[in-house]
């Protein structure tokens, strides 16, 4: 296994190919949707799981406790779902300060409470020093999907608008700016947030959003990849309208980093009918977390499967999904 | 092999100078540059300024676009 | 951001790809780039789609991971195999494979290899780990080995034992020179920016005496390329290759005195090999005698395993301009961006990279 497998990008996706749905897959499974949609006695229930592994453990803008409410919460917003219980599950390791550990508590509770979700389980493990990085969070999560609702990867539509939420890249950036020793000296802050209020506004808004995801590692290019992919279309996006803050994008050009595959945690992509496009922006713009929402590109007939970009200078590029993780480059 | 960005000098500190770029702020090497000042742009690459923009070569460059198109 | 977003205006981009179109006039013209940030400004912004048919863009050996022998890394493998090594490597390194394995396959393995954005992170490491033996893998051309060289500056002011370079710097005038032979038709040069800061404009006047090519050195923002391109074209159609500074606000006729000074100071020229064309003289650089202290292949004593070419590997070629990817027999079939074989196929938009995604969107 090489670190890259985690990444999020091309490899992570021949990973789940190539290992885990031959053997596992099953028609619920197989959606590779953010969470998966079940049917229990009558209910429609969402159902995800997620892992944290973040370092630092505490970054500009949030923690890993907050990450692991907000991770999850998100999943199961994105499929239209309700989020109502998590499970917290903790790996610790021998020697980690009880100090941090509380901080960690006190943030998941705090996030939980913004998010109205509660933590109705969990379980704790302690490894021996060395085996685990401080502490690992898996947390999984349970919602009740609305009704009518059929979002998923592969129903966008051609003529469909993409909307985001807010900027781009500020999780992945925080994180780089916080962690190498690169000589930062500025606070660039993750948008880890969780996002249940506002894709509740949302499908209250209108019900033709078609496809919505988390766009998390590997950034907004991997999740317009896997959804050009599962519903067969081409995406086209207007470098001029994606929204990256100025010390983000700072960052970036230093670095030679590209703030579309950049990781986020506060980032929705969500795909709605063009007729319903501008009224949903201005609908998310009044909540805390969309208020800089725009649209960012189309789904088109042309170039199925692929994600293209409109550059600032009026060309076209492909957006491929990264073969690897972003490094400080020289080239 | 050349990824460098133009960054404006903030403070300097011995050998060592505070650039930002977009509100970023980083500490790079001097060593390879004299006669700068807080407030002008340094072109910077792999943690080291390499060389002082001129601002006025800035100007110019730019200008000079706007008349190759109306040759 | 200053000095950066007034070089990326749309309609004036615009209109000066109109000019190119205007003034190229159908003519076939061929201009060679020796700079791989050149070679991402084009593809990242598209630029080739804005040029008529008949003008052709190289991407010549200006990728430092590219030109890096197999035996560079094969060393960097080998020292980072002993336990009291770290090696420090620019991000651009990892994945370019040697004869048998990668610095990026070593860190799965466990080996100790950080990936930091500028020599002075190394240094910082030394100073931390004062029981381990820093290495810095010193690639790059005339931009980068200056900071390399005021590295080992500051490692003997701060009276650093344990700060090393394992040094495969390269200068670019004695490959441009090889390059214009005629192997390759070639009309003109865009020049790389950076590296022109350092070396200054003049620096050219050879090349353009000797062989009547062009050379317009160009800066690195979509704007600066597109009027670089503009100025070669009309030197071509005007019959007088010169020197031209497109990139004045950086670039000076006399270069950074101070940094070729700090260069000299501890690297001396030498021979060096270049992947794909061969040894070229004077084209590299080493650490002179008296800052041997610092100098890897002479303090750390390593067995480096037998140096093995992938023999179809066409690398060379591409990168000279002497064929396209597509003629390379492993292209796509063996070397991938994920799986790559050569070092051209490693850079995200190195010209094999680039090819590779752009053939595959031509399919559908």
């Amino acid at each position: 296994m090489k670190l890259v497998h985690g990444g999020g990008g091309r490899l992570s996706r021949q990973l789940i190919d190539e290992v885990f749905l031959p053997v596992l897959g099953n028609r619920y499974l197989n959606t590779l949707d953010d969470s998966a949609r079940l049917e229990l006695s009558g209910s429609k229930l969402a159902f995800t799981t997620d892992s944290f592994v973040v370092d630092p453990i505490f970054f500009p803008g949030g923690d890993i406790g907050r990450l692991a409410v907000c991770g999850t919460v998100n999943d199961l917003s994105v499929v239209g779902a309700k989020p109502l219980y998590l499970s917290i599950g903790l790996i610790i390791e021998e020697g980690f300060p009880m100090e941090q550990l509380k901080r960690i508590v006190e943030s998941i509770k705090k996030t939980a409470d913004e998010a109205d979700v509660l933590v109705v389980t969990g379980d704790t493990k302690v490894v021996e020093r060395g085996n685990a990085d401080g502490i690992f969070i898996n947390t999984s999560g349970i919602g009740i999907l609305r009704d009518k609702v059929e979002i998923s990867g592969s129903n966008a539509m051609i003529g469909d608008r993409i909307i985001v939420n807010g900027p781009l890249g500020n999780h992945g950036m925080a994180i780089v700016t916080s962690r190498q020793n690169l000589g930062f000296k500025s606070q660039i802050h993750s948008d880890v947030a969780p996002l249940n209020h506002l894709t509740e506004k949302m499908l209250e808004t209108t019900d033709r959003i078609h496809a919505m995801r988390d766009a998390t590692r590997g950034g907004v290019v991997t999740v317009l990849n896997e959804i050009a992919q599962s519903s067969n279309v081409g995406i086209e996006l207007d470098e001029q309208e994606i929204p990256v803050s100025e010390d983000v994008r700072g960052a970036c050009e230093i670095l030679g980093f590209d703030p579309l595959y950049m990781a986020n945690e506060g980032v929705l992509v969500a795909f709605v009918h063009s007729d319903d496009a501008e009224s949903l922006v201005k609908e998310m713009k009044k909540l805390k977390y969309g208020k800089k929402s725009k649209i960012i590109g189309r789904v088109v007939e042309t170039s199925q499967g692929r994600v293209t970009l409109r550059t600032k200078i009026g060309s076209r590029r492909i957006l491929d999904m990264l073969s690897g993780e972003q490094l400080p480059r020289i080239c | 092999m050349c990824l460098a960005v133009p960054m404006k000098l903030i403070k300097i500190e011995g050998e060592k100078g505070l650039v930002e770029v977009g509100g970023v702020q980083r500490e790079v090497g001097l060593q390879l540059i004299e006669d700068v000042k807080a407030g002008d742009y340094l072109i910077v690459h792999a943690g080291f300024a390499i060389q002082k923009l001129d601002e006025k070569d800035a100007l110019e460059t730019l200008a000079l676009f706007r008349e190759m198109e109306n040759l | 951001m200053k000095y950066i977003d007034e070089f990326r205006q749309t309609e004036v981009a615009k209109r000066l790809a109109q000019k190119i179109h205007q003034l190229a006039a159908g003519k076939k013209m061929a201009f060679m780039e020796v700079c791989g940030t050149h070679t991402m400004t084009i593809a990242r912004n598209g630029i080739r789609e804005m040029l008529p048919e008949s003008i052709t863009l190289i991407s010549g050996p200006g990728c430092p991971v590219c030109v890096t022998p197999n035996r560079f890394v094969d060393t960097a493998i080998a020292l980072s195999r002993q336990q009291d090594v770290i090696i420090t490597t620019f991000g651009d390194m990892i994945k370019v494979p040697g004869s048998t394995s990668s610095l990026e396959a070593e860190r799965a393995s466990g080996g100790n290899i950080q990936i930091v954005g500028s020599t002075l992170e190394a240094l910082d490491l030394a100073g931390i780990h004062p029981e381990k033996k820093v290495v810095f893998l010193g690639i790059g051309f005339e931009t980068t080995a200056p900071t390399v060289a005021a590295s080992i500056l500051e490692a003997r002011r701060l009276a650093l034992q344990n700060y090393h370079v394992l040094c495969a710097h390269k200068t670019m005038p004695p490959a441009m020179d090889v390059l214009s032979r005629g192997e390759v038709h070639i009309d003109g040069y865009l020049c790389p920016g950076h590296v022109s800061t350092i070396i200054g404009s003049d620096a050219y006047f050879p090349i353009v005496d000797k062989y009547r090519i062009g050379c317009v050195i160009g800066g690195f923002e979509p704007l600066d390329v597109l009027q670089s391109i503009l100025l070669l074209v009309q030197q071509v159609r005007s019959g007088s290759p010169a020197v031209e500074n497109e990139y004045s606000r950086a670039v000076r006729p006399e270069g950074n005195r101070k940094a070729r000074g700090i260069l000299s100071e501890v690297f001396d020229s030498c021979d060096s090999e270049w992947r794909g064309i061969g040894v070229i003289p004077e084209s590299g650089l080493k650490i002179c005698e008296s800052y041997q202290q610092w100098d890897a292949l002479v303090q750390i004593p390593v067995q480096v395993e037998q140096t093995r070419e992938h023999r179809l590997c066409r690398c060379g070629e591409v990168l000279r301009g002497k064929i396209r990817p597509l003629e390379c027999s492993l292209f796509g079939a063996g070397c991938t961006p994920d799986t790559p074989i050569g070092a051209c196929m490693v850079s995200t938009e190195g010209t094999c990279a680039a090819y590779y995604k752009y053939q595959a969107y031509q399919k559908n």
